[in-house]
């Protein structure tokens, strides 16, 4: 594969030769429809721009600065690319761009590369519009000169460029390589939404066919000569060092070939995954947990509840909250409690690293370039650009593979240091491994109590959390902690949308507990709407208001929750009666939230039986997250997070006894199955504005839906998670 | 040497006996369509058929299936059900991160294969041992019925 030197968008000339863009690791090609053609061996690439490379072959190849990790921004980036370049679709493919933060930077978050936040769309809207429009110049004015004819008269569509007047055509492949050459236009006028024809409609997914045929590639498939595969006997406390281990039984095994303490465990090395295993099943580790973490989730909780007797830092404050409940008629307040959570990844954590002469390659599920390429760089003592990071599919990830402390890249890292790069290394943490690895959505605690006056309006609202900070530590620190409030403890409760007069969130963030926290799909908001809706119906209760009806009350300064809410309502006939079975209960239930800049309403069906087990029915979800690029990739993400929210709130938790996580597997944290899947709606409100993001902004209203939902069968608000369907007992 | 008969060809595999099929397959064989999810036949990631029905390959050992009839994702595509599984899986987007979806689509074959007209309760039985934690369930359904549509 060959590139030429052409300039970048930003005008500064980026590629060196090949070097650039060459991927060490064959990646395969997202080819969707014909495969044959785009498969030929001859073809030859040039590269348009840092996002754009077109082939002889007409293949047109879209990099990628963020991660698949299921949540369709292949696609996502592909069609909007594609869109402004008028390209076919059925030639477009997609790669995973390279670590470079200087032309991959993720824009909302300077200068770093990474993806998280739901930001993937928003923050590469105009970015890869333009990147497309300007290689649609490009290809434009190479063929008005080719022709001599004047580029206004040339039409670009379905990857033809073609003037009627002379009635020549070219297709990209042949204007690639004078494409390059021309200069990057400096006005790059973008298409009126009115014409397009990709964004908004149903582009098919470019990775279905890899993922449905056995041959996407993931971390957990990459094979390099000589490899050797990795698994670590980690402490069974969050803290604990190595004392001394005895690895004479694990190097007797058949297949192990070294066997290495690195500041994470002992490594077991071996050639092939089944062989390490058994070899670090052999092992004997004595482990010093003299600075070990040793306290029960049960314990970090009941501090919680003692630390919420006192007030913390505030974190938003309006009006006067003190005065307000001193003189209120009725006093409403409720406390909610959320454990740890694993994001148990189908994909266990793993990564691939090879130590070369003149640098470092690394293959990952790669979701925080700037943040491991540094930590990795620094470990080995090299430049950042001297790693490169070979971005993968991942198996899931719901931000466990945006490790605030690189810590399994690290690890792999380790082990490649630890026997000074003799061979390349596939770290596999098995299943029980990533479940006890910690970096968990951490425990949190809260407490709420509104205030009603004489006329039995909603006056005040109190809201302490108590729970670890996630970025305290973290490179994000800086950014994000702001006189000691980290903003993403408290996000969803201090911008409450609500019009409340008096209000106080405030915040304790213990420093003592051991367990490392990470942010998990949605972040703050996976509990913070859970307290806030579930407390607001928990008013409307005592306030014998209808839910709905309340909100829309509420929301009046806030447009894009009330039209959520309503469609969704609308859509799920709120107000209309469930019919019931014999013996059965069944309730409707309505939240809303916004998270990531994007708005999300869902309505919830359940049935609780006689012995207090709950059924998910039906969700009807109304979601508002500007242009929709793709409105199915969008149901789609609406859906999983239903079902990946409702496994929450059924079933997810992670303990400690003694700092022992309890947890190993997907017995002792289950994770929903098909049948308690329930059936989805997704509605999208039509906006003209610049798209938000979709990966997260589903998750926040599902449980706290549901839980309103059971309160209206049985009466009774679910303040624990996971639910304890022993309460709903008949 | 174990010999095992994948996707009609002859391998013979130099591994313990009681090496799980999935790491033969993956690890030795190179074929990593079949995926690791929990070692415990707890996720479904690992399904392949032996004589047609679904197995789940870590909790297999290779000794096991010596010499029985082995089909992978590898090789769906080359039968009828199959490859109407497949079509319905990429017409309906199914797949998000997709690493259950091998697993997923072996055990839709066999439900299929057995049963060409299931309802959702049957999909629903079927189905329970492949987890998605991506949660495509309600597209996983709805293709199943979308391929057995296409079969009839
Ligand atoms: S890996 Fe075999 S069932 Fe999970
Ligand atoms: S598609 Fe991600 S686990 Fe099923």
């Amino acid at each position: 594969m060959s590139e030429i030197i052409i300039e970048n968008l930003s005008r500064r000339r980026f590629l060196q030769g090949s070097a650039g863009l060459t991927l060490g690791f064959c990646l395969p090609a997202i080819a969707a429809g014909a495969a044959g053609k785009l498969g030929a061996a001859a073809a030859v690439d040039t590269e348009i721009n840092a996002f754009l490379k077109i082939g002889t072959d007409n293949s047109v190849t879209i990099l990628s600065k963020h991660l698949e990790m299921g949540q369709g921004s292949y696609t996502g980036l592909a069609t909007i690319l594609a869109e402004e370049l008028d390209a076919d679709w059925k030639l477009v493919r997609v790669e995973g761009a390279p670590a470079d933060a200087k032309r991959y930077n993720n824009t909302f978050w300077g200068p770093a590369q990474g993806t998280g936040g739901s930001t993937a769309m928003a923050n590469s809207w105009e970015q890869m519009r333009k990147a497309g429009a300007s290689g649609r110049a490009m290809l434009v004015s190479a063929a008005a000169k080719r022709w001599n004819v004047g580029a206004a008269d040339i039409v670009v569509r379905d990857g033809i460029v073609s003037h009627a007047g002379s009635g020549r055509q070219a297709s990209f492949g042949e204007l690639a390589q004078d494409a390059a050459r021309e200069t990057v236009p400096a006005d790059i006028k973008l298409k009126d939404p009115k014409d397009f024809r990709l964004i908004g409609k149903q582009a098919r997914r470019k990775d279905s066919a890899a993922k449905t045929n056995g041959t996407a590639q993931f971390t957990q498939d990459v094979f390099l000569p000589g490899m050797l595969v990795a698994v670590v006997a980690h402490p069974p406390l969050f803290g604990a060092t190595v004392k001394s281990f005895d690895a004479s039984k694990a190097r007797a095994v058949k297949g192990v070939v070294d066997v290495v303490q690195i500041p994470q465990g002992v490594a077991v090395l071996a050639t092939d995954t089944w062989s390490a295993k058994k070899g670090r099943d052999a092992l004997s580790v004595s482990w010093d947990d003299s600075k070990a973490f040793k306290l029960g989730s049960d314990e970090i909780l009941a501090k919680y509840k003692e630390m919420a007797k006192k007030p913390g830092l505030v974190a938003a404050n309006k009006g006067d909250t003190a005065k307000t409940f001193a003189g209120a008629a009725k006093v409403v307040s409720a406390s909610f409690d959320f454990p740890y959570l694993a994001h148990a990844a189908m994909e266990p954590m793993n990564c691939v690293v090879q130590l070369k002469a003149d640098g470092c390659d690394v293959w990952n599920g790669e979701q925080f370039q700037t943040v491991d390429q540094g930590r990795v760089a620094a470990l080995f003592g090299l430049k950042p650009e001297q790693v490169k990071l070979n971005m993968l599919y991942a198996g899931g990830s719901f931000g466990r593979r945006a490790c605030t402390h690189s810590d399994y890249v690290l690890e792999a890292a380790h082990i490649v240091k630890a026997i000074n790069g003799k061979a390349p290394v596939k770290l596999v943490w098995l299943r029980e491994d990533d479940m006890r690895g910690g970096y968990y959505r951490p425990l949190f605690h809260h407490a709420l109590e509104a205030a009603l006056d004489g006329n039995g309006k909603l006056v005040g609202w109190r809201h302490r959390l108590v729970g670890q900070s996630i970025l305290t530590g973290s490179p994000f620190e800086a950014m994000m902690v702001k006189d000691g409030i980290d903003h993403v403890s408290v996000e969803g409760a201090s911008n409450l949308p609500y019009a409340i007069p008096n209000l106080t969130v405030d915040l304790h963030t213990p420093t003592d507990i051991g367990v490392p926290v990470l942010w998990w799909r949605s972040v703050g908001s996976s509990h913070t709407a859970y307290s806030t809706e579930v407390f607001l119906d928990q008013v409307a209760a005592a306030m014998s208001k209808d839910p709905v009806a309340l909100r829309l009350e509420l929301l009046a300064e806030h447009p894009h929750h009330a039209g959520v809410l309503k469609l969704a309502a609308e859509k799920a006939n709120w107000g209309t009666p469930l019919k019931a079975a014999a013996g059965e209960r069944r309730g409707r239930g309505v939240a809303v939230h916004e998270s990531f800049n994007s708005f999300v309403a869902h309505v919830a069906e359940v049935t609780i039986k006689k012995d207090g087990s709950i059924r998910v029915d039906r969700v009807v979800s109304a979601v508002d997250c500007g242009t929709a690029i793709n409105p199915d990739n969008i149901r789609s993400q609406v859906e999983g997070s239903v079902g990946f929210a409702l496994s929450a709130a059924m079933s997810g938790e992670i303990t400690l006894k003694g700092g022992r996580v309890e947890q190993g597997n997907f017995d002792g944290y289950p994770v929903l199955r098909i049948g308690d899947m329930p059936r989805v709606e997704v509605h999208i409100v039509p906006s003209a504005l610049a798209p938000t993001g979709i990966g997260e902004p589903g998750v926040p209203p599902v449980a706290p839906a549901v839980a309103n939902a059971i309160a209206a069968a049985t009466g009774k608000f679910l303040t624990r998670l996971p639910f304890n369907t022993t309460d709903l007992v008949a | 040497m174990i010999k095992l008969t994948i996707n009609g060809k002859v391998h013979q595999v130099d591994v313990a006996p009681d090496t799980p099929l999935l790491w033969a397959l993956r690890d030795t064989l190179q074929m990593t369509g079949t995926k690791y999810g929990c070692g415990q036949a707890l996720c479904g990631a690992c399904t392949v058929h032996v004589e047609g029905s679904p197995v789940r390959a870590c909790m297999t050992p290779v000794s096991a299936v010596a010499g029985r009839k082995i089909t992978t994702i590898e090789a769906i595509d080359t039968q009828r059900v199959g490859k109407a599984v497949q079509e319905a899986w990429r017409k309906l987007d199914v797949v998000q991160c997709g690493y259950c979806q091998s697993g997923q689509i072996m055990s839709a074959v066999a439900l299929l294969s057995q049963n060409r007209k299931p309802t959702d309760a049957d999909i629903d039985n079927a189905m329970s041992g492949n987890l998605c934690r991506c949660a495509t369930y309600v597209r996983i359904r709805a293709a199943i019925h979308e391929a057995a549509k296409a079969l009839a």
